[in-house]
């Protein structure tokens, strides 16, 4: 069986490609993958820890983060529909209104 | 026979993992969004392996459903309306992208010095029972009084999705309402956000498609009839 070390090192290695995507990539719409792939990452890390533990709890708790990511991506996603009906750009970078 | 079947688990954590982490790798790196959505699902699969590996096969099959089923198609679907062809030609990485792989870089070794010292590498004997394993109770005919019934409980082995649902709906039932109220609101927001806003005169005339297919039916009859 492979050792709750190495499931908490390949979630680590997936938390920071996907830490990398959202600060390097300018699609909107990547960068909302990559908060996918941050998320699952967690979700590895909880289920090792209730497979190490023996207790459901880190299952339950992956169940809710997998409907918040759900919610997340919703929400997102239609943000990013209503961005390009507006401004016709999906690009990070050029969406700073708010930054002044 | 007992080292080979032994070594089968390790075997597929280590071939599901380097695919998941190399299609993770490819998310970011491929430029066309719709072959990152695949590598994506591709990833979310390696994923659900890796739960079934520790005997989570409710989430496993949450994350096929919810994750490759629903917000994978989703994503493809808000791909497919944005034109994204139509957008100027540009560079795809930010500027600041070596100071991105940096920080992620730095994150990663992080992460590895806090496994590397030694913790978590033992193995925890008997944790997939614990996992898969409810109490059921049930009546029994009493062994000498034939009228009456006694409780009894037995352990009932490979039952993941019967005990994480035990758990869901005893101690964390009102997280779980919670949880279903944060799906309502987030459904009425993304409608919300996401709905084109019409004009007055849009909102009383009749749609264009719908006149459309009025006239295209009427030149139809006329030349069935002719």
């Amino acid at each position: 069986m492979p050792s709750t070390a190495q499931y908490l090192m390949l979630s680590g290695t997936l938390f920071a490609v996907g830490l990398v995507g959202v600060i390097v990539r300018r699609n909107m719409i990547t960068v909302l993958m990559c908060i996918e792939l941050m998320l699952n990452a967690v979700n590895i890390n909880l289920v090792a820890f209730s497979h190490r533990l023996g207790t459901l709890e880190g299952q339950v708790f992956t169940i809710f983060v997998i409907c918040i990511a759900a919610g997340e991506a919703a929400v997102g996603l239609a943000i990013i529909i209503q961005l390009y009906r507006l401004r016709s750009t999906i690009n990070v970078d050029e969406v700073r209104t708010l930054n002044g | 026979m007992d080292a080979i079947t032994g070594s089968i688990p390790l075997l597929v954590f280590i071939v599901i993992g380097t695919i998941a982490v190399a299609s993770s790798i490819l998310v970011v790196a491929m430029r066309n969004p719709v072959h990152s959505a695949l590598f994506l699902l591709l990833t979310f699969l390696c994923v659900a392996v890796l739960f079934v590996l520790q005997s989570a096969e409710f989430v496993a099959a949450v994350q096929v459903l919810v994750y490759a089923g629903g917000i994978m198609v989703l994503f493809l679907f808000v791909v497919m309306l944005i034109n994204y062809r139509h957008l100027p030609e540009e560079r795809v990485t930010s500027p600041v992208w070596l100071g991105g792989i940096g920080v992620g870089v730095a994150i990663f070794v992080l992460m590895l010095t806090m496994v590397r010292t030694g913790a978590y590498h033992d193995e925890m004997p008997g944790a997939d029972r614990r996992l898969t394993t409810v109490t059921e109770h049930y009546l029994a005919p009493h062994p000498s009084d034939p009228n009456k019934l006694v409780r009894r409980s037995r352990e009932v082995p490979n039952r993941n999705a019967e005990a994480v649902a035990m758990a869901l709906y005893n101690e964390y039932l009102v997280p779980f309402e919670v949880a279903s109220l944060f799906l309502l609101v987030a459904m009425v927001g993304a409608i919300v956000i996401g709905k084109r806003e019409l004009s007055a005169e849009e909102e009383e005339a009749t749609p264009q498609f719908i006149m459309e297919r009025a006239e295209v039916e009427k030149e139809v009859k006329e030349a069935m009839s002719a």
